[in-house]
């Protein structure tokens, strides 16, 4: 499987179907039946099966993972795989796609899955007023043709490597033509399972459908249940007493506990998701450089991971770019907590001391103002007076995020170089938290992005991260884990996605009862 | 009995001027809160356009004078709004139909139940739990029996409740597997299914209500064992329970019956935490939740229903009261 490279998946997705029609060898054990019981945090009264809303991870997991479908995949693996399009290709500048989809799907009413459902799918993101999360990657599509009942073409306004990639976005799903209103009312997908029960914000029950697509390779149980349970102690007792099966976001604190108890397994993934502390690079003194430097060396960071993530994460190195990315720069130097440094960059930019103010709240990130705590102690050293602004968590992020010079922030990563630069650090966008304008930068993202050559690419995404690291105006002193927790009654293929929590959020598709 | 109708009446509607002045505080209350609902429901992605267009959508930008009036005409009429959680995933349909879901009476009502069947439940189990304890304390007043039982009441009710709740779980769902600690219960559930998984918030809130009804109990029964007519029942030979059952209890109803009024309309308003802990679905758990996303319209009528709970409950007892007792009945 590794000789296929990611360019040629890129180019060609029919290796895609290949490997799905022969499976992983492992899969062979796996056993169908039994009826998974899931406690998931996340829900919210206000959930509905629009993809173009989901946010967090009950809805992400049981839409996305469970009753519809996307186009494209990203496997347990990490490589992506024609989900309701069996193949793809894409002409020499990247601008054009070719979708072939997968014939004899149908969705759980019984219609036919076809071309105008991608294409009424796909314009749902951009329609007058909609409020779609996944608006800037679908309104890069120019043009969407129907070549055929199972063919789509669409163009892009500017070349995309990684169009294929972006519409595996847990917004994008596809539901059916002329139904849509119906289908968002009742859930109804093309996905494993079809909706039994549904209560927003409370519990959703989900059957096996029969004769699926991917019989043989995904959907072991029988029947799924997954309850909403916000309160972080009542998930884990609802998983220490066996009355659900697994949960997502184990609470840290209390890990001991759970690993105290045979029947009970910890798994964690280290992915995308990381905590951030912007500076707007466009106030003083966060204009110059070294003060970036210097605030970037009075941080110890492997004292955030200990004490903030209790050892749940990775030391980060100021550029977005995550172990879940292709062309994650695993080599470049790292910034490290070094105040003779700090001290350095603080003369190099005249300065003997610094005061500055840094505001943070627990909406950031659980544990921010602790974590900016500590980066006040840690700073001390360098003559950096960090003065920790406790900021209300109601309307952070519209009153201090994008807007207080300095503050604490959070992002759970892209799937791809591009998408996570071209949300936060691309010029002139809405999300540029750090109103980051670097030329060399702009020009290599845009120049990246319509590459399809892998080496190539790859280049050009180091020399990105290395500038962020170097130069750019955020702090990102860690990569937090998704720490998920699963009864021993339950297993894997031995692969667990990296993109999101709970395998990708796939697991009631990809796991199977012992 | 007309006099006694009058009160009822006269009693209403101060009830109704009381809950009017609740609306206003209830209002005033939920405004005040820091962020509205289109922030919250953004998050991170909150920006000034987008927040802007939700507002214009659900009305957030009128001025709230004219919101409150326009909430109070709706609700007189028994219309309670429209749930902004909803509104909003009606208008990404591009339709106000899709959902079926939109009012708050719709998204309130089957949570309604859902704690109402917790506070049965809990009354039926509290009320003659607390009401026997406090008469047999006070037969065997200043006994080893009674200490006891009022340390472990007091006691319990002086705990929070949710560690009342996790001490439950520890012992009846993590150590003897005897109750669910989920609480899940849903539409359609068998009868005998709902009342397992409802046990241990019952027990929970048993626990913080049995001190009260049973002290009350126990202080109104001693207090007229002194009483002459007592001591004649006494020296006629009765029992020290027949004593109690058939002379004292009855002219002690008045203040049990208060009391018991009192604790169920707790059961009712105070079940928030109680529903967090054990994820059940009742009323307080969509409250806490309707506050994290300023839905508006849902806290506004979970508050109204208990404010008219704790109103009602009161009449209630109050007329009970009254009409337990003869003195009130006929006022000179």
């Amino acid at each position: 499987m590794s000789q296929i490279s990611r360019r040629g998946l890129l180019k060609t997705g029919v290796a895609a179907g290949v490997l799905a029609a022969t499976g992983l060898p492992v899969r062979a054990q796996a056993k169908k039946g039994g009826r998974l019981r899931l406690g998931l945090a996340g829900a919210n009264t206000s959930d509905s099966w629009d993809g173009r809303t989901h946010s967090d991870s009950f809805m992400i997991m049981c839409a996305h993972g469970c009753v519809f479908d996307c186009l494209t995949e990203v496997g347990a693996d990490g490589q992506l795989k024609g989900e309701l399009a069996e193949s793809w290709e894409a002409s020499a500048d990247a601008k054009t796609w070719t979708f072939k989809l997968r014939q004899g799907v149908t969705f759980h009413n019984g219609k036919a899955f076809g071309a105008d459902d991608v294409i009424e799918s796909l314009n749902m993101h951009t329609a007058e007023g909609a409020k779609s999360a996944a608006k800037p990657i679908v309104s890069a599509i120019s043009e969407m043709k129907k070549l055929g009942e199972h063919e789509v073409q669409m163009t892009l306004a500017a070349g995309n490597a990684d169009f294929p990639f972006l519409l595996s976005d847990y917004h994008i799903l596809m539901f059916p033509a002329g139904q849509v209103e119906e289908a968002i009312a009742k859930g109804i997908g093309t996905g494993l399972y079809s909706v039994e029960s549904f209560d927003p914000g409370v519990r959703f029950v989900g059957k096996r459908v029969e004769n699926h697509y991917k019989d043989g390779s995904a959907g072991w149980f029988d029947e799924i249940e997954a309850i909403a349970i916000n309160d972080s102690s009542a998930r884990m007792n609802a998983l220490m007493t066996g009355q659900v099966d697994a949960v997502n976001r184990v609470d840290v604190k209390t890990e001991a506990l759970l690993k105290a108890n045979p029947a009970i397994n910890i798994f964690e993934v280290t992915g995308n998701q990381h905590y951030t502390f912007p500076m707007l690079t466009n106030v003083d003194p966060f204009t110059n450089v070294n003060v970036r430097r210097a605030l970037k060396h009075a941080v110890n960071r492997q004292e955030l991971v200990d004490k903030i993530l209790l050892g749940h994460g990775k030391v980060g190195n100021d550029h977005p770019i995550g172990p879940a990315n292709q062309y994650y720069y695993e080599d470049l130097e790292q910034n490290a907590y070094d105040l003779d440094k700090a001290k350095f960059y603080l003369k190099e930019a005249g300065m003997d001391s610094l005061n500055i103010d840094l505001s943070a709240s627990n909406a950031a990130f659980s544990g921010a103002i602790d974590a900016a705590q500590l980066y006040q102690a840690s700073a001390k050293g360098a003559g950096i007076n960090i003065n920790v602004v406790q900021e209300p968590a109601d309307g952070y992020w519209s009153n201090v995020w994008l807007k207080k010079p300095w503050c604490a922030c959070y992002w759970s990563g892209r799937a791809t170089e591009d998408w996570m630069f071209s949300t936060a650090y691309e010029s002139g966008v809405p999300w540029n938290d750090t109103s980051w304008e670097n030329a060399r930068f702009q020009e290599l993202l845009l120049t990246a992005r319509a590459e399809l050559d892998s080496g190539k690419r790859k280049d050009m995404y180091h020399e990105m991260q290395m500038l962020m690291s170097a130069e750019g105006g955020t702090v990102i002193p860690m990569y937090a884990n998704y720490v998920d927790a699963h009864s021993t009654k339950l297993t894997n293929s031995g692969t667990i996605g990296n993109v999101f929590q709970m395998d990708s959020s796939r697991l009631m598709e990809r796991w199977w009862f012992a | 009995m007309p006099g006694l109708l009058r009160i009822i009446i006269q009693r209403l509607l101060l009830g109704l001027v009381t809950l009017f002045v609740v609306s206003i505080i209830i209002f005033t209350a939920v405004n005040l809160l820091p962020g509205d609902f289109a922030q919250a429901i953004l998050g991170q992605g909150a920006t000034d356009e987008a927040v802007a267009a939700i507002r214009e959508e659900l009305g957030l930008n009128k001025h709230p004078v004219l919101r409150y009036l326009e909430w109070l005409g709706g609700a007189v009429q028994g219309d309670l709004g429209t749930s902004m959680s909803q509104a909003l995933f009606s208008s990404f349909t591009g339709s106000e139909t899709g959902s079926g879901l939109g009012s708050v009476a719709e998204q309130i009502a089957p949570r309604f139940r859902n704690t109402m069947f917790l506070a049965s439940v809990t009354a039926a189990i509290a009320v003659p739990i607390s009401i026997i304890l406090g008469i047999l304390t006070a037969l065997y007043r200043n006994s080893a029996f009674d200490r006891s039982m009022n340390i472990f009441t007091l006691s319990s009710i002086s705990s929070p409740e949710f560690f009342l709740a996790y001490v439950l779980i520890l012992f009846l769902a993590v150590m003897n597997p005897i109750f669910p600690s989920l609480s899940n219960i849903y539409e359609g559930m068998p009868f005998g299914d709902r009342l397992e998984k409802t046990m241990l918030p019952a027990l929970t809130l048993t626990l913080a209500v049995t001190a009260q009804m049973m002290r009350m109990t126990r202080a109104a029964i001693i207090n007229l064992l002194a009483s002459p007519y007592i001591e004649m029942a006494r020296l006629k030979g009765l029992s020290p329970m027949r004593v109690i059952i058939k002379h004292a209890l009855p002219n002690a109803l008045a203040p049990i019956i208060n009391v018991v009024a009192l604790n169920l309309a707790y059961l009712i308003t105070g079940v928030v935490v109680v529903e967090v802990v054990f994820v059940y679905p009742g009323i307080g758990q969509l409250f806490v939740d309707s506050v994290k996303i300023r839905d508006i319209p849902v806290v506004q009528a979970c508050c109204l229903i208990f404010a008219a709970a704790y109103i009602l409950l009161n009449l209630l007892a109050d007329i009970l009261s009254i009409i337990s007792n003869p003195r009130l009945r006929h006022p000179k």
